[in-house]
């Protein structure tokens, strides 16, 4: 076994220069493997980590997934029953009992909640109507179920506390209609209501849609404006451990019968692009990692070839077929071995190389770095890929030397 | 005794476009000590035979008992086992591997048996080279040697395993007379002092007469088999 690794590494090293051109091509093949994959890997992360961050985890709307069991099923529960026009309520006047809800979730491990009233306003300004999102919350909740805190750029949330009156906008439709903190503005909802706020607060997401559209205020202000008081059409939730957001969303549903939705599910279209977009990216990198393999498989034939003679010679002395493709399998799992330890550093080169980048992602308002993620199933998997390459790509080579007859060799060689 | 090599009616027959007849129904027993020689016209089928009887070919028909046991019953792998343990080869050209030093040569087939410890294996080889003449050259690689030094160095390793049965074709055919002589002398000693049975193919006629049993193969049969006296 030992003797069969040195005869292996004696062919190896016999072409020196070759040999080092082929492990070349796997020390790179693998290093991109790694870097590529380690950038899809982080930003796949960092994208799921925004979206976690700025969405609500679950979301209670004010409708139910299913139509109601008529009393026609209830009558014949063991009959095929075909109903048309049967559809999900929705209910008009908002979630009914939301304030025993949110007492409810409250009182669920690790979730926080709150109700809010969304609506459209229209924002008219130098003859310009702009169409603005409102989110009503009740103040003291806002800071436990959104992420605006941390975006607040001027004034702050509290002075939604303190000013029942008071709206939060984003800096971007502050610049576009040129306002600053303490302006007034006056919005009109569709009820016919007109009232006027006043700025106490502008944040900055960073994207620049929401920052122009979305506005925060108190609920009650928004109940007012909409005409309709004492209604909320959603709960929004937080949880300590988004992760579980599907499984806590069933659970919700199943206990108060209005649609809850995770962020999970509101995704699922982005979740199979991010799925998509990384099958695409592995079989890009590991189309490097086969123009690779033929590399060794390159100099593994060639060895092959020029040692029919001493195959066959070492076949009548005794070695058998299956040590001749050891021999030979050996000398793949060298390269790629060496070049999998070699591969992985340079590979981390590349990464922390890739993480020195900055760039402006379209949208956003501020450069940020190339996500990079460390994990280590890329290792693994580059690793793992590379190795199995180069044990196939000498496979072929090995079954082919195994093959070679002495007698074919002796009776031509004389 | 039992015979080392015992031959029933070995046929050899190459299919092909038309069909080549290389070894036609020979029969033949070889003991240990005995020191025989295979002439004959070129092309007559004396290394085909030496192939048959080295299991590097496979007979079309015909017996052919080593060490005792039936051949044509054993797969490659059984085969290998057969001539690592009881054959050691002797060609016309050395086939040295070019990597190896001459001793790592001399030690491919005992590494492969695997009985001895590598400290063992070159002992061995070294007192091989030197029972060849030529254990100053163990460290060198083959192509930094003389024809006839490489030679030598293929009968040592031929002797790597000591093995009952030495096959030679041709072993002088690319050397000097002086050198030549060497050969002759080594195998000549193998057969008479260490009891192996050696076969040698050879056109070198000199050679040939001083085998102990001249066998002489014409258009692949045996036409003849006898004792020198
Ligand atoms: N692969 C082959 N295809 C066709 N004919 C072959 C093949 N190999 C050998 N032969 C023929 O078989 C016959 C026997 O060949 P072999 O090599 O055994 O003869 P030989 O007695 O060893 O000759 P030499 O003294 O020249 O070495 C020859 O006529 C040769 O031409
Ligand atoms: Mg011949």
């Amino acid at each position: 076994m030992r003797h069969f690794v040195f005869i292996a590494l004696k062919h190896i090293l016999a072409r020196k220069r070759q040999s080092f051109v082929s492990l070349l091509g796997i020390v790179i093949g693998v290093a991109f493997f790694l870097a590529i994959s380690a950038l899809m890997q982080g930003s796949q992360n960092d994208f799921i980590a925004r979206l976690i961050d700025n969405s609500p985890h679950i979301t209670i709307y004010d409708e139910f997934r299913e139509a109601e069991k008529q009393p026609v099923e209830e009558m014949f529960p063991d009959t095929v029953i075909e109903l048309r026009s049967l559809k999900p309520q929705t209910e008009s006047r908002g979630i009914r009992g939301y304030r025993q809800i949110v007492d409810y979730l409250k009182s669920l491990d690790g979730v926080k909640a709150s109700a809010s009233l969304t609506g459209q306003a229209i924002f008219s300004f130098a003859g310009r109507d702009v169409n603005i999102s409102l989110n009503g919350m009740i103040p003291q909740d806002m800071r436990d179920i959104t992420t605006i805190d941390d975006n607040m750029v001027e004034g702050s949330l509290e002075a939604l506390i303190a000013n029942r009156n008071g709206i939060v906008v984003g800096a971007e439709l502050m610049r576009r209609q040129s306002l600053s903190l303490g302006d007034n503005i006056t919005l009109s909802a569709s009820s016919g209501q007109v009232k006027t706020y006043k700025i106490v607060g502008v944040f900055r997401t960073g994207r620049a849609d929401y920052d122009k559209s979305q506005a925060f205020l108190d609920i009650k202000r928004v109940q007012a404006l909409m005409n309709r008081s004492n209604r909320a059409n959603a709960i929004i939730v937080k949880m300590e451990r988004p992760e579980r957001a599907r499984e806590v969303a069933a659970l919700i549903e199943s206990r108060i019968r209005y649609k809850s939705v995770s962020w999970q599910e509101s995704s699922e279209d982005l979740m199979s692009t991010l799925a998509i977009r990384n099958m695409i990216m592995y079989s890009v990198v590991s189309a490097v990692l086969i123009v690779a393999a033929f590399g060794i498989y390159n100099i593994i034939s060639t060895i092959v070839m020029e040692k029919h003679r001493d195959i066959a010679i070492l076949k009548s002395m005794g070695y058998r077929s299956r040590d001749i493709k050891f021999i030979f399998l050996v000398q793949g799992v060298l390269l790629g071995a060496c070049g999998v330890l070699l591969g992985l550093p340079v590979g981390c080169l590349l990464m922390y190389g890739l993480m020195q980048i900055t760039f402006n992602p379209p949208g956003a308002t501020e450069p940020i770095h190339m996500p990079v993620d460390w994990g280590v199933e890329q290792f693994l998997i580059a690793g793992a890929f590379a190795f199995f390459a180069a044990l196939f790509a000498s496979y072929l080579p090995a079954r082919k030397a195994a093959d070679v007859l002495p007698i074919d060799i002796l009776r031509g060689g004389q | 005794m039992e015979a080392l090599i015992r031959a029933e009616n070995l046929t050899r027959i190459l299919n092909g476009d038309v069909d080549v007849t290389l070894v036609s129904g020979a029969s033949l027993q070889v003991s240990a000590g005995e020191f025989v020689s295979i002439t004959g016209p070129s092309g007559s089928g004396k290394s085909s035979l030496l192939y048959l009887l080295g299991l590097l070919d496979k007979p079309t028909s015909g017996k052919l008992y080593v060490a005792g046991q039936d051949t044509l019953s054993l797969d490659e792998a059984g085969l290998a086992k057969i001539r690592l343990e009881n054959m050691g080869f002797v060609f016309q050209f050395h086939f040295l591997l070019p990597e190896f030093t001459v001793l790592e040569n001399v030690m491919m087939p005992m590494k492969r048996l695997g009985n001895l410890t590598d400290r063992q294996a070159r002992e061995k080889g070294v007192s091989l080279l030197s029972d060849m003449g030529i254990a100053d050259q163990a460290d060198k690689l083959p192509r930094k040697l003389s024809g006839g030094q490489c030679q030598r160095v293929a009968i040592a390793r031929a002797l790597a395993n000591d093995p009952a049965i030495i096959l030679a074709d041709e072993p002088t055919g690319n050397l000097d007379s002086a050198s030549s002589k060497v050969v002759q002398g080594i195998l000549q000693k193998l057969a008479h002092d260490h009891g192996r049975a050696v076969i040698v193919v050879t056109h070198d006629m000199d050679f040939a007469a001083t085998a102990d049993r001249k066998i002489r193969l014409v258009d692949g049969k045996i036409s003849s088999d006898r004792l020198s006296i």
